[in-house]
């Protein structure tokens, strides 16, 4: 038997002992305020725990991932998509394909129910869940040649099964990119300031796109360096059209916005990509790596208090303005990609298993990326913490709850228990340039005013409206990046879909059909967002649970997919790796689509509330929040079409289960009826450390290869 | 203490070149010399071309999550 080192045993025992410092500090600690580093704690100590004995435990010994076995990159060599890179530069990689908008939103909307039951799933649910879940996907992936998740589903479930993951996915794609530009109109919306820099990096991203096609192909750094100079001097330049007479060209109401991002996502996505989509990305890319690092050190350093409390009342009733719905199981809903994040296998079973040089590289790269996701989540809910509470409600609560005046909405907020007088609330918009941070929800601008507290911590205070305009622009860079590649994306599967019935439509590059499907794409998404911009119930407080149960939705497609893997590649033993995340995945799910289908609560339940607007209707009452008539007609619609997508995207899941669990038992049973599509063993001529730091071996090996090659070498 | 320096730079420089695949070109050029050593290879500005060309072809090359 392995015996282990006392040096090890130290360590490791003083790391598990400031993870439970931390723990207990946040669990128990009532009544005062606690500092953001017990958070940290918690997080990171659990973080190196759990990769350093459960990430490892499924590598060896259930994945038993195999040094020796070449990966598709270094089989399929084709020096373009296929080339064995660089663990680190792919660690690089895979964490910016799936850092997004969505591990930053979250949890800012799960603080209304205290830090703490956020803190947890984030932790947990990242540690148990989510880095399996990715870092299995990758594996079965990479065994694949870097099959997608669809291709896997079908292949290893079968047509009925792939087809609803399928469908699933396309429909989860739309809601992510309605979702996604409502974060963004309702942090522009009447924001010169705002607007005027998200709207230059338009020109920057072509000036970049023209650079790297015509100037100098393919010059990256040089080219990302220039635009980034832009992109900040355009965040100042911000400031002095905002105190301009050109403030009223860029004061723009919600619904000129909508149509806006819907026709930039239009013209955007049947551009060729090397105009704006390429060069957006580098942007994105570079600003998101740079912002998180940023605000890593900056929460290191200025270790705030957390303001919020533990545990709110919200949470224990179910009643909270920022989402309807009790704690379970609608804060595993909110907080969708810090912990558990469907869209992740998306990636996993994307590029990154095409490029990853040694099977053993998997743990890091795929685990190790989603821990540091997790990360990004946990910074996410500090800077949400620690802003004032009685400001975070003003400033998440949909208006029709609160009024559109200081006076009104500091009058509802105190009576929530929760004391700003009207002072401090124009007093915090004044602080950041804005006219009025009431009802600005959507997670981004309370992210925002957090991140700008913890900089101008560093900072100084002077720079608070800078860094606020600063971190708007890092977010709105993303998402709008996203729409362009998601629609995309979305065309992709749709042209895909269509080419079934009419065959041209196969054809990526018909021009017709790719205008026709592009449109159809937007159009969809555009829907969702229309109806998120209007809807008097609040957009972000209707929508989110939905975007949130899709991107569940999915991680129980991936995770169905990987158990029935696991089950049919004789690991049925293990099995509960990700059969207990997928259990525990669909019970939260279902029951929040249940709920959102079923429930009698108005709030909650989609039929419910149309029923009583309805009856309103037929009464001939206006119910609040409605205003009008209007109002009424438009709650009924919206409340219709939610609840019927809540309801087929959880019925597309139950039968993605139902058909995998179909597929696990026969094959208990038979095993000879069920077939495996993994290729073939071929031997690794590759010699690669397996984690970030190489151990001795690894380096002894390193050289033993170098000398070899040497002699054998002309 | 200059060669700790220059090699903090160089690796920095190796890190972004490869992140961004400004590298791209060299190794595929890397590449066809050494596994297809007849064919022909392409200058920078058409291999760039081609890359966005994959990339137009099927979007989900290099997509980016929530």
């Amino acid at each position: 038997m392995r015996t282990a080192n006392v040096r090890t045993i130290v360590v490791w025992t003083l790391v598990a002992l400031v993870a439970a410092a931390g723990w207990s500090v946040l669990a128990l600690a009532r009544g005062e305020n606690v500092s953001a580093a017990w958070m940290v704690a918690a997080a990171l100590g659990s973080y190196a725990i759990a990769y350093r004995f459960y990430s490892k435990f499924i590598a060896y010994k259930v994945l038993k991932v195999d040094a020796t076995r070449a990966t598709p990159a270094e089989r399929l060599d084709n020096g373009i998509d296929y080339h064995p890179t660089d663990r680190r530069v792919l660690l690089g990689h895979h964490f910016a394909a799936i850092a997004g908008a969505g591990p930053l939103v979250g949890p800012v909307l799960a603080a209304q129910m205290g830090y703490l039951p956020g803190t947890i799933w984030i932790i947990v649910g990242v540690i148990f869940a989510g880095a399996v879940q990715d870092m299995v996907v990758l594996f079965f992936s990479t065994r694949r040649d870097g099959r997608s998740l669809g291709q896997m589903a079908r292949e290893e479930i079968g047509p009925f099964g792939g087809a609803a993951a399928l469908l699933a996915t396309f429909a989860i794609m739309i809601i992510l990119l309605g979702v996604l530009a409502l974060v963004i109109v309702n942090a522009l919306a009447s924001s010169p300031w705002g607007t005027f820099s998200i709207g230059m990096t338009i020109p920057i991203a072509l000036l970049m796109g023209f650079y790297l096609r015509v100037l100098r192909p393919g010059r990256v750094s040089e080219v990302s360096l220039i635009g980034v100079a832009l992109l900040l001097l355009a965040l100042v330049a911000g400031r002095w059209v905002a105190e301009s007479s050109w403030a009223d060209t860029f004061t723009l109401a919600p619904s000129t916005l909508v149509i806006w991002l819907v026709a930039y996502g239009f013209i955007a996505s049947i551009l060729p990509v090397w105009t704006l989509l390429a060069p957006r990305d580098y942007l994105s890319t570079f600003m998101k790596i740079g912002t998180i690092a940023l605000l890593a050190i900056g929460v290191i350093v200025a270790l705030p208090d957390l303001k919020m409390p533990a545990v709110t009342d919200f949470a224990k009733h179910g009643n909270g303005p920022v989402f309807a719905g009790s704690l379970f199981p609608f804060v595993f809903i909110t907080i969708a990609c810090g912990a558990l994040s469907g869209f992740h296998s998306l990636i996993s079973s994307g590029t990154t298993p095409k490029m990853i040089q040694k099977e053993t590289q998997i743990r890091m790269i795929g685990y190790g990326s989603m821990l540091m996701e997790s990360s990004v989540a946990i910074m996410a809910l500090v800077a949400a913490s620690i802003i004032d509470p009685g400001l975070y409600f003003a400033m998440n609560a949909p208006a029709g709850a609160i009024g559109t005046t200081v006076q009104n909405a500091s009058q509802v907020v105190t009576s929530w228990g929760y004391h700003i007088s009207p002072a401090d609330l124009a007093q915090a918009a004044k602080n950041v340039d804005e006219a009025s941070l009431l009802s600005r929800t959507g997670g981004a601008p309370t992210l925002a005013v957090g991140v700008s507290e913890i900089f101008a911590k560093v900072t100084g205070g002077s720079l608070r409206a800078f860094w606020y305009h600063f971190a708007i622009m890092f977010e709105a860079l993303f998402i709008l990046t996203a729409l362009d590649a998601g629609t995309r994306v979305g065309r992709f599967m749709l042209q895909d879909m269509l080419g079934n019935v009419y065959r041209p439509f196969r054809n990526v590059s018909w021009k017709p059909g790719l205008a026709l499907t592009s449109a159809l794409v937007c159009a969809l998404w555009g829907y969702f967002l229309w109806v998120g911009v209007h809807e008097p119930l609040g957009g972000i407080n209707q929508l989110f649970p939905i975007f949130g149960i899709s991107n569940q939705l999915l991680a129980a497609v991936a995770l169905a997919v990987c158990t029935t893997l696991l089950v049919k590649s004789g690991r049925l033993k293990w099995a509960w790796i990700t059969g207990i995340p997928l259990a525990w995945d669909a019970t939260v799910t279902l029951t929040a689509s249940w709920q959102k289908v079923f429930s009698s609560d108005p709030k909650v339940g989609f039929f419910k509330q149309r029923s009583v607007f309805q009856d309103a209707i037929d009464a001939g009452k206006v119910l609040p929040p409605a205003k009008n008539m209007d109002d009424m007609h438009t709650v009924v619609t919206n409340s219709t079409v939610d609840g019927v997508l809540s309801a087929i995207l959880a019925v597309l899941v139950v039968v993605v289960i139902a058909d995998a669990l179909r597929v696990c038992v026969r094959h208990v049973r038979r095993p000879a009826l069920s077939t495996l599509s993994e290729t073939p063993y071929v031997e690794s001529k590759i010699v690669a450390p397996a984690g970030l730091i190489p151990t001795r071996k690894e380096k002894e090996e390193a050289r033993a290869r170098d000398v070899v090659g040497a002699q054998a070498g002309d | 203490m200059w060669s700790v320096l220059r090699r903090a730079t160089s690796g920095v420089r190796w890190y972004v070149r490869e992140l961004t695949d400004e590298s791209a070109y060299e190794r595929y050029v890397a590449h066809v010399c050494r596994d297809h050593p007849d064919a022909e290879v392409p200058d920078r500005r058409a291999f760039e071309r081609m890359r966005t060309e994959r990339q137009e072809a099927d979007p989900r090359q290099g997509f980016r999550c929530c």
